[in-house]
């Protein structure tokens, strides 16, 4: 009786190809990302069918919250610096050198000119905690009015950067006189043309869009 | 097998006197490397925004002290069509612009179905304003250069999506013209006027 000898195979797998594959990912990722910025608020948009895409870089972003608390920000490390000279001598605000440091390293900004120098003078820690309570850029329909700050950061920021876009980014529950604001600033700095961020969806069948995107002869 | 073998063949006879060292193995076990790879693939895997957010470009009207209001350009009455916005998410329109004092438009109302973000009635108002627009320019009432345009006078009641919502419509309807304007005492009486006409709504 002989019994049916199986063969012992190694258990080992060569793990080289599969290493190579990881890595490969892995560098493909490292190149292709792009860190989610960080956002003081949640901010839920509506949704469009409109497909533009917000540029790489020069953009100001205006994010409103849904209980109408405005935060700014724009991109760009140098250009915030920029930004953060020339407001604090402009409105006298005192701000040491590291304070503006840590402004150009920062995120939006949601605070009134008065509150500037304590928040950026704080610790990561501390600013962390405060960003909770932020009460966010004093704004109105008026432009030349000295509570209208909103006003004063895009009049800057247009000067360090005349290149920006202006995209808003404002939750679906806000209410239309806090949009107002920050509309009617823009206009009173000259500017007519801004996008909204918007969440995308589907072009609804049977409408003029459709066709035009799809052809009519599609199903 | 789940090692580097970097080991030669072997075999090389070397010359008489040179000592042959001990081999060791330079098998590297990968195993730990392959997990880390994938750790850091997770990790920039959920931090990656690969989408980037999508925009809607709007142009408002240009504004400016200098331009008198008589410059300015009137819209025809006939290729109007005022949107109003109100409380939640209801939506009042009229035909022309309602600015004749003796004949106030007839109001309609309609419900944004926020849900599933579409308001039927409305789309279709739009598509036979548009149709009724082109027909009139086919019979020379209007030149070519007339089109519909659609006036959105958001109320101080209604909030950013409902605006939102309008501006997608122009695009999903391609109105090429559409304004977003201040709402007048006007309009506010009216909407006043068929919220009493209706009081179950």
């Amino acid at each position: 009786m002989g019994h049916a000898k199986l063969p012992r195979k190694s258990t080992n797998i060569d793990m080289t190809a599969m290493c190579d594959v990881a890595f490969l990912l892995l560098t493909f990722f490292m190149l292709a990302t792009k860190f989610k910025p960080d956002e003081p608020v949640v901010v839920k948009t509506p949704k469009s069918v409109s497909e533009i895409i917000i540029p790489d870089a020069d953009i100001m972003l205006i994010t409103v919250d849904p209980t109408g608390k405005i935060f700014f920000s724009i991109d760009n490390k140098l250009k915030r610096k920029e930004l953060i000279d020339e407001l604090s001598s402009q409105k006298s605000l005192n701000l040491s050198e590291a304070e503006k440091t840590a402004f150009a390293l920062g995120s939006s900004m949601g605070y009134p000119f008065s509150q500037l120098k304590s928040f950026l003078g704080a610790t990561p820690d501390e600013q962390k905690a405060m960003e909770e309570k932020a009460t966010g850029i004093p704004a109105d329909t008026a432009i030349n009015i000295p509570t209208n700050e909103l006003g004063v950061w895009i009049d800057i920021a247009r000067h360090t950067n005349p290149k920006l876009r202006i995209c808003i980014k404002a939750d679906g529950a806000v209410s239309f006189p806090n949009f107002q604001k920050v509309i009617k600033t823009l206009e009173g700095e000259k500017v007519f043309k801004f996008n909204l961020i918007t969440d995308l969806e589907a072009v609804p069948m049977g409408t003029d869009a459709y066709i035009a995107k799809y052809g009519k002869g599609t199903k | 097998m789940a090692e580097l073998d970097t080991s030669s063949g072997g075999g090389h006879k070397k010359g008489p006197g040179v000592k042959k060292g001990k081999k060791l193995s330079t098998r590297i076990d990968l195993t730990p490397m392959v997990d880390l790879g994938f750790l850091l693939i997770t990790f920039f895997m959920y931090t990656t925004t690969m989408q980037k957010p999508k925009t809607m470009e709007i142009n408002m009207p240009y504004k400016d002290d200098i331009i008198k209001p008589e410059d300015q350009n009137k819209v025809k009455n006939s290729v109007a069509l005022t949107v109003l916005l109100s409380k939640n998410h209801r939506i009042y329109y009229y035909e022309g612009i309602g600015d004749d004092p003796t004949k106030p438009p007839e109001l309609k109302s309609t419900q944004y179905d926020t849900k599933n973000n579409v308001d039927a009635e409305l789309r279709k108002e739009i598509i036979s304003k548009k149709s009724k627009v082109a027909d009139m320019k086919h019979r020379g009432e209007l030149t070519a250069k007339d089109e519909i345009t659609v006036l959105i006078k958001p109320d101080s009641t209604s909030s950013y999506s409902d605006l939102v919502y309008l501006l997608d419509e122009m695009i999903i309807n391609d109105v090429k013209t559409y304004a977003i304007i201040d709402i007048t005492e006007v309009d506010r009486d009216f909407i006043k006027a068929t919220e009493e006409a209706n009081p179950g709504k």
